[in-house]
């Protein structure tokens, strides 16, 4: 088999191989310097790192300011990071009361045991944990807003990070129950039906979300009764719930469309009616295909999420710009709260994706 | 389910069939879904009616014809304050098509570039392309699109302008670029031009053909170019160099002259298309890998080149792959162009919200924004999905 094998010297060992194909040398030859144009791309990389990576460290780390009250004790011209200090409560919680913290870092944690109840399926208590599941949004509601003996919160206070976090996370788990709907029905063989779905998935999916995002602050309210009025931040969770739904019944269709056809019939031939056979059979397959495209569905709502600043909430870019324009800090900051969003979003995105590639392999059932 | 079948079979219609038979229940169950969207929509219908009248506003389009007062500063066809509604909705929809053009064009190509170096056997290059997607790609556009803005507007004030060799100018008002003017004999250059395309499309068929019957191939790519750009300079030339370039001027306080490309629209152009880039590059990515590698393996015992490899066997092969997701892509940068709004680049959303708030005709004006965008993406798949059939396999 190996080519090697053949080049036996007369002591009967094999010999070495050649030393500037082992090694840090050989690793060097064969991936940056074998030939002319990786060679040439090497050396411009290398330019590039040299271009970006010592100044912005300069600027980020070496010449920045990490203390002082004020934006003028800023004085390198280097970020200013001293703002870090008394500012990045806001930047996490917006005007949410700092006593009640603790609400939204429980909500938070609560949420984790509540995903993994979903996600897999040989944990302990695992009959309860489904309803615990089922009750999460009910119960982070009541962390956050109050009421039952909690100290009432009003949502105009809900900003910073933490709303970008309630909206993507409301947005994308009420939009799984209207996304799997709208997927049969889009499959589905009453025509009404599918027209209705497809009608609904291609309009949504066709505009912008800053036009729902306007219909839900200018709009909405036009189609209530006039004495009803409902809460701004729930009408934009509204909108962005029905805009993740158009997306997750895409992604979810994608899943039904990849369940063979047998599986369908073989439900029928053991007498199974529709729904049941959908419930049992069809959609736990469907669901498990489709994890991936709704994680990555919801990165991208996440991402989105920051457009609630254009229609006037204060999310993580809202309290970025609150910072900038006060005066204390103007014109020192620009940079840096930006910065510091992205980092957060990146962290969070990126983590998250890795783990949804890590998990479709363990998914895989599909062993051959 | 047995009883049931036995039912229908020995007896006429029962009322219980309504519920117990599936032909029926579907009938049932779609006549109420649609009864109930008509009660929604008319409930819906009358609660608008009813706030708008107590509210005091008019309904209906005929605002389009009233006079917006106020100003654009990017217009593509002639507009003044004086001009209508309509016709800034217009300038804002062009303005919307042009980022988004040229967003799609830049995307494209930083795309497929990065696509093809992260799959490179080099490890720095692959090492900083994966970097650079997944830093854009895990980060909010938005975010992107005001990042670059701020950077943009910390450029030097106008006076301190940078100058690349006096005829470029970078401020912070945005870039200025020679303008050219057309005098009497540029026709002929255009001219030239389009013949250029319109000849080596052609030689191409042609020598197409030829490589079919002899198995001969032309340097395709250098008459291309020849033709393309060397014969509409030859032309410049012999008419007596009929386009000038005219740069901008530098005056006592500004600059003169020149074409200004506002940092609004550079910072949106920039974050759109590197951000849809990074997309478009895994798609590249999956799509090369999707390619069977026993393609490539033949491709290089036929004694074909690494490069003409890649051009001719594998990119051919994962185009069919590609083109589908790209089609989304470009259609989620044209729809993502609409976030010119939150830095103040006058697109049909931008335009749009101002006449919304000077006319107060909110419902009309959105009405307006999403029937745009609808035959935007409606056009654009239309021409993707024909593109896609015309690179199809054909199987015999």
């Amino acid at each position: 088999m190996n080519t090697t094998d053949i080049n036996y010297s007369k002591t009967g060992k094999s010999r070495p191989p050649p030393a500037n194909t082992v090694g840090l040398i050989g690793w060097v030859r064969t991936n940056l310097f074998n030939g002319l144009l990786n060679t040439c791309l090497t050396f411009i990389s290398c330019y590039l790192l040299w271009l970006i990576i010592p100044p912005l460290l300069d600027w980020a780390i070496f010449n920045a300011d990490f203390t002082g009250n004020v934006g003028r004790e800023c004085t390198t011209d280097g970020a200013c990071w001293a703002w870090l200090d008394q500012r990045i409560e806001q930047f996490l919680y917006g005007f949410y009361p700092a006593g009640s913290y603790w609400r939204v870092n429980l909500a938070i944690l609560l949420l984790f045991p509540a995903l993994a109840y979903v996600l897999f399926e040989n944990l302990p208590f695992s009959n309860y944990g489904r309803w615990y599941s089922l009750a999460y949004p009910f119960l982070a509601a009541f962390l956050l807003v109050g009421g039952f003996g909690l100290e009432g919160i009003t949502t105009d206070k809900f900003g910073g990070f933490m709303l970008n976090l309630v909206a993507g996370l409301s947005g994308i788990i009420f939009s799984l129950p209207i996304g799997i709907l709208l997927a049969l029905g889009r499959r589905s063989k009453l025509p009404a039906v599918r027209l209705l779905s497809v009608t609904f998935i291609e309009f949504i999916r066709g505009v912008p979300l800053i036009t729902l995002l306007f219909v839900a602050i200018i709009i909405l309210q036009l189609f209530l009764p006039p004495n009803v009025s409902v809460d701004q931040l729930v009408r934009v969770m509204i909108m962005i719930t029905l805009f993740a739904s158009a997306y997750m019944a895409e992604v979810i269709r994608g899943g039904l469309q990849a369940i063979p056809n047998g599986q369908y019939e073989a439900a029928q031939a053991m007498g199974l009616g529709y729904w049941q056979s959908m419930r049992l059979i069809i959609l736990p397959q469907a669901l498990k295909i489709s994890i991936p495209g709704i994680v990555n569905t919801f990165i991208g709502l996440f991402k989105d999420t920051t457009l609630v600043i254009i229609i006037g909430l204060f999310d993580i870019l809202g309290q970025a710009r609150v910072l900038q324009t006060n005066p204390d800090w103007m014109g020192k900051v620009d940079h840096e709260t930006y910065l510091l969003a992205a980092i957060f979003f990146f962290v969070i995105c990126f983590s998250i994706s890795r783990y949804s590639i890590n998990l479709e392999k363990r998914l895989d059932t599909n062993r051959d | 389910m047995a009883r049931n079948g036995e039912q229908t079979q020995n007896t006429g219609f029962k009322l219980v069939n309504l519920w117990t038979d599936e032909r029926y229940r579907g009938l049932i169950f779609q006549f109420a879904l649609v009864l109930a969207l008509f009660i929604f929509i008319a409930f819906i219908v009358s609660n608008t009616i009813q706030n708008l009248k107590t509210a005091g506003l008019a309904s209906g389009y005929s605002f389009i014809f009233d006079t917006a007062s106020f100003d654009i500063n990017q217009r593509l066809i002639e507009y003044s304050s004086t001009s209508t509604y309509g016709r800034a909705i217009i300038v804002g929809g062009l303005n919307t098509i042009v980022v988004a053009v040229l967003g799609i064009f830049a995307s494209t190509i930083i795309g497929f570039f990065a696509g093809i170096l992260r799959l490179s056997n080099n490890f720095l290059i692959s090492r900083l392309v994966t970097v650079y997607v997944e830093f854009i790609r895990n980060v909010p556009v938005l975010l992107q699109i005001i990042f670059w803005w701020v950077i943009l507007l910390a450029l030097p004030k106008v006076r301190q302008s940078l100058s690349i060799g006096d005829s470029i100018f970078l401020n912070n008002r945005g870039v200025r670029l020679p303008s050219p003017i057309f005098e009497d004999g540029s026709l002929f250059v255009l001219a030239a031009f389009v013949l250029g395309i319109v000849l080596s499309l052609f030689i191409r068929r042609w020598s197409l053909k030829r490589q079919e019957v002899t198995g001969q191939t032309l340097p395709i790519g250098i008459i291309s170019i020849a033709l393309i750009a060397v014969l509409p300079v030859l032309v410049y030339i012999i008419a007596g160099q009929p386009i000038e370039f005219q740069a901008p001027l530098r005056g006592k306080f500004n600059l003169r002259g020149g074409l200004n490309i506002t940092p609004e629209f550079v910072a949106l152009w920039l974050a759109l298309s590197t951000y849809t880039a990074a997309f478009i590059s895994e798609i590249v990515r999956s799509g090369i890998l999707s390619v069977s590698s026993g393609q490539k393996e033949a491709a290089r015992a036929l004694g074909l080149k690494q490069n003409i490899t890649m051009r001719k066997i594998v990119l051919p092969q994962a185009l069919r792959v590609i083109i589908p997701p790209l089609t989304s892509q470009y259609l989620n940068l044209t729809k993502n162009s609409s976030l010119a709004v939150a830095i103040g680049y006058q697109d049909i959303v931008s335009i749009g919200d101002t006449v919304l708030n000077q006319s107060g005709q909110a419902l009309e004006m959105i009405s307006i924004f999403m029937a745009f965008y609808l035959t935007l993406s409606l056009a654009m798949s239309a021409f993707m999905n024909w593109y896609n059939e015309k690179i199809k396999l054909v199987e015999r």
